[in-house]
């Protein structure tokens, strides 16, 4: 559904990103991992065409991202961290939201009945915690049923209910047939959900695989540390 | 693209500066016109805030806009939008709401005191640098991310276009006052947009002055309907070329 | 007492068989003027029907009162003067006159007065004639009523309306002059009179005077001539009520006052000139109660000019109201009304209690380099003018007004 093709990505004299090539298809649900500052937000941000990368294509189902525009209707994007205009109100920006994207399909109103939103329509962006923010970031990703969504450290910030609820949400998504991509630090809420993992390191894709394969490879059930075992035997990868 | 440009407006109106904003140009002019004992002196007072003011206000107000509204594009950059929509939206906006705020503020004392050809100058020199000095200000926050240094370039920029531009040109003509002069002055003079409102005022305000022998030569170019068209159309090209060159940096632009 | 009589009866019956004959000139009549002149008697009245009069020059060589009925009208053909006055006492009233000869040797001129007193030129209309109402060595002429059209293109080759040389007394009266070269034109003329005229749009001045002393000018409007007014090389000059209009250029002056001296203006109205009144070399002239109003310079006074006294005008609405060429100043500029000044009156005296500088530095940076009027206004040279305000560096300290008045003179 994506394919990712030489992309590289440069802010300066700093390379994000180096000749980074990866296909994602429909029901998997893909663990972008990395430490911080490896490229994961930009590699997302460039899918979304939200980065421009330096060199490279990008293509969703089929067809370059470059001059396109219409694709991002098929995806839902939750960010790392959700910025909002501060004078709006949740109500009013999710009014605009539904009023900018004109969704004829039917809104996937789950989250937003699961988190209670109805009763903080009223407050202003400005006024919210990093958690509620994050809450209405997800609610908004979701809200318009998008075959592809990408998820920038969805649980962080969350409390563990609400986190719970999040992450259920997202397994109900996958078994719909749809694309995730999710990236996070916190490798243990990924085990019950991802099928393929991405790992990223300074700007390179070091490896593509999926869950299954890892935990023969490596005989590690958890995915933390069947990952440290892999970077520590760095010729395997 | 109408959805954006409501949002925008409705934004902008939230944050009651463009409300406070009307209210004094409104309650400046009409000041200066009751204080004043003849309305040409009302008009002088009236060029300075349209020459000085104005273009402060709708650089520094749009560059401070566009950098608050950093989420707000970024939000809009990940919809299914084109970003030259989103920026050209973002323009429109700003632009509706400073010259409507303008108006308000302006032409209505005008029409009340002085409804006369130097009136009716003065209003379209006024709307012209507002569209004009929101355009640099859009292009200025295109080249800085951070907001204290980008709001310093856009006071600098006005700085150079009311104050230091006219100093050089002043400088240059006393180089070179030997030479004939007149025709260059009327090229430099339309790269600067200040300059050029001011003098269409001053072709109206001032005839008497400018009938000099070298006035003569000024009135010849800008006095004629073909000449104002042309300065028009020059004050028309300060807009539209930031608003492209802005348009394709945006293009460009990492979130 | 009968001597008395006697005289008084004979100075009646010589004077009505002076006037006894009255001579008619017409279809039915005598066909031509100049047949009529030459059978009549002096002081005899010629009646010129309304008609078509091809003279060739017609030559008045006796005094006869020549009176047109409904505007005969006389025509030069482009080839003749078309009325030449030799006589003395001549009255032409009421006609029309059209095509003088053009010439740039010979002055030739619709009516032209050759070295003769008491000439009346009254009523007449002059259409396209080279030089209008030409008086040399004139006395006690009076040219009252007429109207002068001309549309002349080039300062060369065109005459002025009114034209006088060398003569006194004349008076000038409600007359309507427009493109000729002048409208008016003094030269050696002493002791006359110009009143209620009006000339407008003529190719060079209005009223051009030179080497003519002791004449007055009232109540007259000049509007949108060439150059404006020029006033050079007289004295006892006295202007009353003159009302100066929209004279632009740059050598275009509502009036110029070259080397002037002894004169006196009052009650003058200038406006929407390029330059109100521009004086060169003048002295000891009282200029008083006259109003600037939308000029580019109210005045320009060169340092050349003393014992000036200007009091008790009003300067309005002018872009500069000083301009001058040198910081020597020996003249007067207390107690006018400045609408420029931004002092108080705390005393309540009517005067302002800081004097009032009215030379701004732009206006000297203009006189030196004058490309620089195309940053009029500007942010920059405002803040120049401020800073010279306070702190006088290159305008002449001397030239300012002690006591401006606050409320402007009525």
């Amino acid at each position: 559904m994506i394919c990712i093709k030489n992309i590289s990505k440069q802010f300066g004299k700093l390379i994000v990103l180096k000749e980074v090539s990866a296909s994602f298809n429909a029901c998997e649900c893909i663990a972008l991992i990395g430490p911080n500052g490896s490229g994961k937000t930009t590699l997302i941000k460039s899918v979304l065409g939200m980065v421009v990368p330096d060199s490279g294509t990008i293509f969703f189902k089929g067809m370059n991202i470059k001059n396109d525009w219409m694709y991002r209707a098929n995806i839902g994007y939750m960010p790392q961290i959700g910025r909002y205009p501060d004078n709006m109100t949740i109500g009013q920006v999710i009014d605009m939201m539904k009023d900018i994207r004109r969704s004829i399909a039917a809104l996937d109103e789950d989250l937003f009945e699961a988190f209670n939103m109805k009763n903080l329509l009223g407050k202003r962006m400005r006024t919210l915690s990093g958690g509620t923010r994050q809450k209405v970031s997800a609610c908004l990703a979701f809200l318009f049923n998008p075959e592809v969504l990408i998820l920038d450290e969805p649980t962080a910030g969350l409390d563990p209910v609400s986190s719970e609820i999040l992450k259920q949400k997202i397994e109900k998504e996958k078994q719909k047939g749809k694309l995730v991509i999710i990236t996070s630090h916190i490798l243990s809420e990924l085990d019950e959900l991802a099928t393929e993992v991405v790992y990223m390191q300074e700007g390179v894709l070091r490896f593509h695989q999926s869950v299954e394969q890892l935990h023969e490879e490596t005989g590690e059930k958890k995915l933390a540390k069947a990952i440290s075992k892999i970077m520590n035997n760095p010729l395997e990868a | 693209m109408k959805k954006i440009i409501k949002y925008v407006i409705a934004d902008i109106l939230r944050n009651k500066i463009v409300l406070a904003y009307t209210l004094c140009l409104f309650v400046f002019s009409f000041s200066i016109f009751n204080l004043e004992d003849n309305t040409s002196k009302g008009l002088l007072g009236l060029l300075n805030i349209i020459l000085i003011i104005v273009p402060l206000i709708s650089i520094i107000f749009s560059a401070i806009y566009v950098y608050n509204s950093a989420e707000f594009i970024e939000l809009l950059v990940s919809q299914p939008l084109l970003r030259k929509q989103i920026w050209i939206s973002l323009f429109s906006g700003l632009t509706v709401s400073l010259v409507v705020a303008f108006l308000l503020g302006v032409a209505i004392p005008v029409c009340i005191y002085e409804p006369t050809a130097v009136g009716l100058t003065i209003l379209i020199v006024g709307v012209l640098l507002t569209i004009i000095f929101i355009a640099i200000a859009m292009l200025a926050t295109l080249l800085t991310r951070d907001k204290a240094k980008g709001i310093g370039i856009v006071i600098l920029l006005w700085l150079c276009f009311s104050l230091l531009f006219d100093g050089l040109v002043l400088f240059l003509e006393f180089q070179f006052a030997d030479y004939p002069m007149e025709k260059i002055m009327i090229g430099i003079s339309m790269l600067n947009p200040i300059d050029l409102g001011r003098i269409l005022v001053l072709l109206k305000m001032d005839v008497s002055a400018l009938m000099g022998y070298t006035g003569a030569v000024f009135k010849n170019f800008f006095g004629t309907s073909w000449g104002f068209a042309s300065s028009i159309l020059v004050m028309l090209i300060w807009i539209f070329v930031p608003v492209v060159i802005s348009i394709v940096r945006f293009n460009k632009k990492d979130m | 007492m009968n001597m008395h009589l006697t005289i008084l009866l004979l100075l009646f019956f010589s004077v009505n068989t002076a006037n006894a004959n009255i001579i008619r000139v017409g279809k039915k009549n005598i066909a031509t003027i100049t047949e009529a002149i030459a059978i009549a008697k002096r002081y005899d009245t010629i009646f010129v029907e309304k008609g078509i009069y091809k003279e060739h020059n017609l030559v008045i060589d006796k005094p006869v009162y020549l009176m047109g009925l409904d505007k005969p009208l006389l025509d030069g053909e482009s080839k003749y003067e078309i009325i030449s006055v030799k006589a003395d006492s001549v009255t032409v009233d009421g006609f029309r006159l059209q095509h003088s000869a053009i010439s740039s040797i010979v002055d030739y001129a619709g009516i032209k007065i050759y070295n003769k007193h008491k000439v009346t030129i009254i009523n007449n209309i002059l259409e396209d004639t080279f030089f209008g109402v030409y008086v040399q060595y004139g006395i006690d002429c009076v040219i009252k009523n007429n109207t002068l059209v001309a549309h002349q293109k080039e300062e060369q080759q065109s005459g002025n309306g009114i034209h006088c040389w060398k003569s006194d007394s004349i008076q000038i009266i409600n007359n309507t002059v427009s493109g000729h070269r002048d409208g008016i034109y003094f030269e050696f003329v002493t002791h006359s009179l110009i009143w209620r005229n009006f000339s407008h749009e003529n190719l060079r001045y209005g009223l051009h005077f030179m080497f003519s002393n002791d004449d007055t000018y009232i109540t007259n409007t000049f509007e949108g001539n060439g150059s404006g007014v020029s006033v050079m090389f007289s004295h006892g000059v006295k202007m009353f009520n003159n009302l100066f209009r929209k004279n632009w250029g740059d050598g275009a002056y509502g009036i110029l006052f070259k080397e002037i001296s002894d004169s006196y203006g009052q009650g003058n109205i200038f406006e929407n000139n390029t330059t109100g009144v521009y004086m060169e070399g003048a002295s000891r002239i009282d200029f008083q109660k006259n109003t600037f109003k939308h000029n580019g310079w109210a005045l320009k006074i060169q340092a050349s000019c003393m014992d000036i006294n200007l009091h008790h005008n009003n300067f309005i609405a002018n872009t500069f109201d000083v301009a001058t060429n040198g910081s020597l100043v020996l003249n007067n500029f207390n107690e006018n009304y400045w609408d420029k000044y931004e002092g108080y009156d705390l005393n309540k005296d009517k005067f302002g209690d800081v004097p009032y500088h009215p030379v701004s530095m732009y206006s000297m940076i203009i006189e030196k380099n004058p490309t620089a009027v195309l940053l009029f206004r500007s942010f920059i040279t405002s803040l120049m003018d401020k800073t010279e305000k306070i702190m006088p560096g290159l305008t002449p300290e001397n030239l300012k007004d002690n006591r401006p008045l606050m409320k402007p003179v009525l």
